[in-house]
């Protein structure tokens, strides 16, 4: 098990450190064979950690060596097993051997080969040391390194503009975020003098009334490091330009893996999340207003990656809504059937790009019957996301929804308005999904060539993954069914009950139980409908291009996104502009350069001076020469 | 004795001197140089009579030997340099100039 671990770890290490090196020397399929068997290997070995952990339920943590020791605090390299790492590394290996695989077809007439795969496997390494280290600093390692690949690949064509401002614009954002990790990182140091979580947890569940104040603050320093990595408002900015990498890439990065992190990163620290009712509600209430507003601008864009990324946004806003309300086994199973069907959505989509060549929803159309495997298993994860029952997103859905409704009846009536919120936004969510299945599979072809289904490297791992939306969300079925919910259990370990924390689970009646499962079904069933009605034929969509016409500013203002990237390009962006410029005119211009030209200027002046003893004439040379023989004599006797 | 030598000496420098810096001709400018070497010889020579001891005179045997090789030397590079500009005036020469 200890070695298994950190072997997980090693294995994509090994596989970047061969192609960033060898890579350009070696044959595509030997690069391929090392980036591809490295995480196959990874997978292999979570798959084995998985099965030890099932069998012997008990978190385990293993240390390797010391990385520094200051002071009283030690923080070893030392990996966990307990029930949130290990599902984390279940489908973070298994969703991203398979994205390897999808690479293997996408990738196939791309020049840097060797260099989209070693920036995959570093991603691998460091998003499997996040997810299984067993220390905040640890993690923070993780965490920088899923940003750093993050940055490296969606710039990854960097020899155009777009990508390239891209890759510049996650980075910067994710590191204001980051800032405030690193100074709840810093609280926790100080204030508990350790960085393992078993520690610092075991002394804040031992006396929650002790850490009550401090508690707060940490928990919303960190929830700020995770708005930042999973593009929550004020910071989700980057997400949807993100997409200007490679689609594998959004499919693994920006859709199943590093954008959970961050609730990754609450559930793990729930306990100070739960110290502090506030710091909970403005989880909360960022997640829901994340997830309506990013839904609202996926109604209309019309580039299909745009499209999901605005509703990974919201996806994402969703599973903090459900960590707002103390539901953190919850909000982890979304983020579980989440990265099924959402890797699915993009691994489709970039199926989409490659036979059309083009991102445009508008320029593709009846691709039903040429791509009948991305077709199905698009429909599949469609209908997963929408919340169609029977598919994952149905149940984790439906659960957050349920949470919302019994936290707010528990003494916070307050939380029906996000109840509220996230109904509209499950509206819009099977609204636009919808949208993006009838233009791009209804319909008649409006694009350029002829469009042919992708390579079975690419159409396998979208059938495993579609196959697997309608399968995964059975492991979490809610109470009514009368059928165990294996997911709330195996993360039952994770939210233990401490008196003086908020609880984690607030029981509903049966009765409206199923009412709320009904109405979701419903609200979704009519979202699909809508869609149904305005873009299923070419005809019907005179409507909504007579609506848009009608009402320009209303359409613009979505299209557009609120012109939120305007506003802070107006007040942020001039902000740093303005003292960018001070320190380039005055610091720089004045302080610095002034007294260094001012030295140059005195050099040169005295050599203007003296320069004219240099007139190149021997004979005044040699005058030169007497008359300093002739001073020099003087001067000695 | 040793007063007229030096006086001599004296006056072959002065004059040396007063060629280097006045004429513009190359050649002569070498011979200024030779002049002014000469005169320190016979100053060494007549010193070290004076004194009754060799040491003065060995260094004469350097000088002329240094002061040959240099004369071949710059003989050279005033050759060079005619071919290249057609002149032996050292005033023409001032290319280097700032």
């Amino acid at each position: 098990m200890k070695a298994a671990l950190l072997l997980i770890i090693l294995a994509p290490l090994a596989g970047f450190l061969i192609n960033v090196f060898f890579g350009r020397r070696l044959p595509r399929a030997g690069v391929t064979a090392v980036a591809v068997g490295s995480v196959g290997l990874s997978a292999l070995l979570a798959l084995f950690v998985c099965g030890a952990y099932l069998s012997a339920p008990e978190p385990a943590a293993f240390e390797y060596y010391t990385v520094l020791s200051v002071g009283g605090v030690t923080i070893p390299f030392a990996l966990q097993a307990d029930a949130l790492s290990i599902l984390m590394l279940f489908f973070v290996t298994f969703v991203g051997f398979w994205i390897h695989i999808y690479s293997i077809g996408y990738m196939e007439h791309e020049e840097d080969y060797a260099r989209y795969f070693s920036y995959l496997n570093l991603f691998m390494f460091a998003m499997l040391t996040l997810v299984l280290a067993d220390n905040f600093l640890l993690m923070f390692v993780g965490w920088e390194g899923v940003g750093l690949c993050s940055y490296l690949l969606i710039g990854f064509y960097y020899q155009e503009k777009w990508p390239a401002d891209s890759g510049k614009k996650a980075f910067i954002v994710n590191r204001i975020g980051d800032f405030g990790f690193l100074i709840g990182i810093f609280f926790i140091a100080t204030h508990f003098g350790t960085l393992r979580y078993e520690e610092v947890f075991a002394k804040l569940q031992a006396d929650p009334g002790a850490y009550l104040g401090v508690a707060g603050i940490i928990a919303l320093c960190l929830f700020v490091g995770a708005t930042g990595k999973s593009a929550q408002l004020p910071l989700y900015v980057w997400l949807p330009d993100a997409m200007a990498g490679p689609t594998p890439v959004s499919a693994l990065i920006h859709a199943a893996t590093m954008v959970t992190a961050g609730v990754y990163m609450v559930a793990r620290c729930n306990l100070f999340f739960r110290s502090s009712p506030e710091a909970m509600a403005v989880v909360a209430v960022v997640g829901a207003l994340t997830a309506i507003f990013a839904a609202s601008m996926g109604l209309a864009q019309t580039d299909i990656k745009k499209v999901l990324a605005y509703s990974t946004i919201s996806q994402l806003g969703y599973m903090f809504l459900a960590a707002g309300v103390g539901a953190y086994a919850v909000a982890m199973f979304h983020v579980f059937t989440h990265a099924f069907f959402k890797a699915c959505l993009f691994l489709g989509s970039g199926s989409l790009i490659h036979a059309c060549h083009t991102n445009d929803i508008f320029e593709m159309g009846g691709l039903r019957k040429v791509m009948k495997t991305t077709h199905w298993t698009f429909l599949f994860s469609t209908l997963a996301i929408a919340g169609i029952p029977i598919w994952a997103g149905f149940f984790s859905k439906d659960a957050i929804l349920a949470s919302v409704f019994a936290f707010a009846g528990h003494h916070h009536g307050w939380a029906y308005l996000l109840w509220g919120l996230a109904v509209v936004t499950a509206f819009m969510t099977s609204f636009y999904m919808f949208r993006l299945y009838y233009v791009v599979f209804g319909g008649e072809y409006r694009g350029k060539g002829h469009p042919h289904e992708s390579p079975t490297s690419m159409t396998l791992p979208l059938v495993v993954l579609g196959g697997l939306t309608a399968v995964v969300g059975f492991l979490g079925v809610p109470v009514v069914f009368h059928l165990p919910n294996l997911m709330e259990r195996f993360l039952e370990p994770l939210t233990p009950a401490v008196e003086g924390l908020a609880g984690t689970t607030f029981h509903l009646s049966h009765g409206m139980e199923w009412a709320l499962m009904i109405g979701s079904v419903v609200v979704a069933g009519l979202g699909w409908l809508a869609a149904r009605a305005l873009y299923r034929t070419d005809a019907s969509w005179t409507w909504v291009k007579g609506f848009t016409a009608r009402h320009p500013r209303l359409y613009d203002t979505v299209f557009n996104k609120y012109y939120v990237d305007e506003f802070y390009d107006r007040t942020v962006g001039a902000a740093l502009r303005g003292v960018s410029r001070f320190c380039f005119s005055i610091i720089d211009g004045v302080l610095i350069e002034g007294p260094v030209n001012l030295s140059g200027f005195f050099v040169e002046l005295t050599g203007n001076v003296l320069r004219f003893l240099h007139n190149g004439n021997l004979r005044t040379y040699a005058l030169h020469i007497v008359l300093g023989v002739a001073i020099l004599l003087w001067l000695v006797f | 004795m040793i007063f007229l030598a030096l006086l001599l000496g004296l006056l072959l420098f002065v004059l040396g001197l007063a060629v280097v810096m006045l004429r513009r001709s190359a050649i002569l400018l070498f011979l200024g140089i030779e002049l002014m070497l000469n005169a320190a010889n016979l100053t060494f020579v007549a010193f070290s009579s004076a004194n009754g001891a060799l040491d003065g005179q060995i260094a004469v045997i350097f000088t002329i030997a240094i002061a040959s090789a240099e004369v071949g030397v710059g003989l050279a590079i005033f050759i060079v340099l005619f071919r290249r500009f057609k002149t032996q005036s050292v005033d023409d020469l001032r290319i280097l100039r700032w």
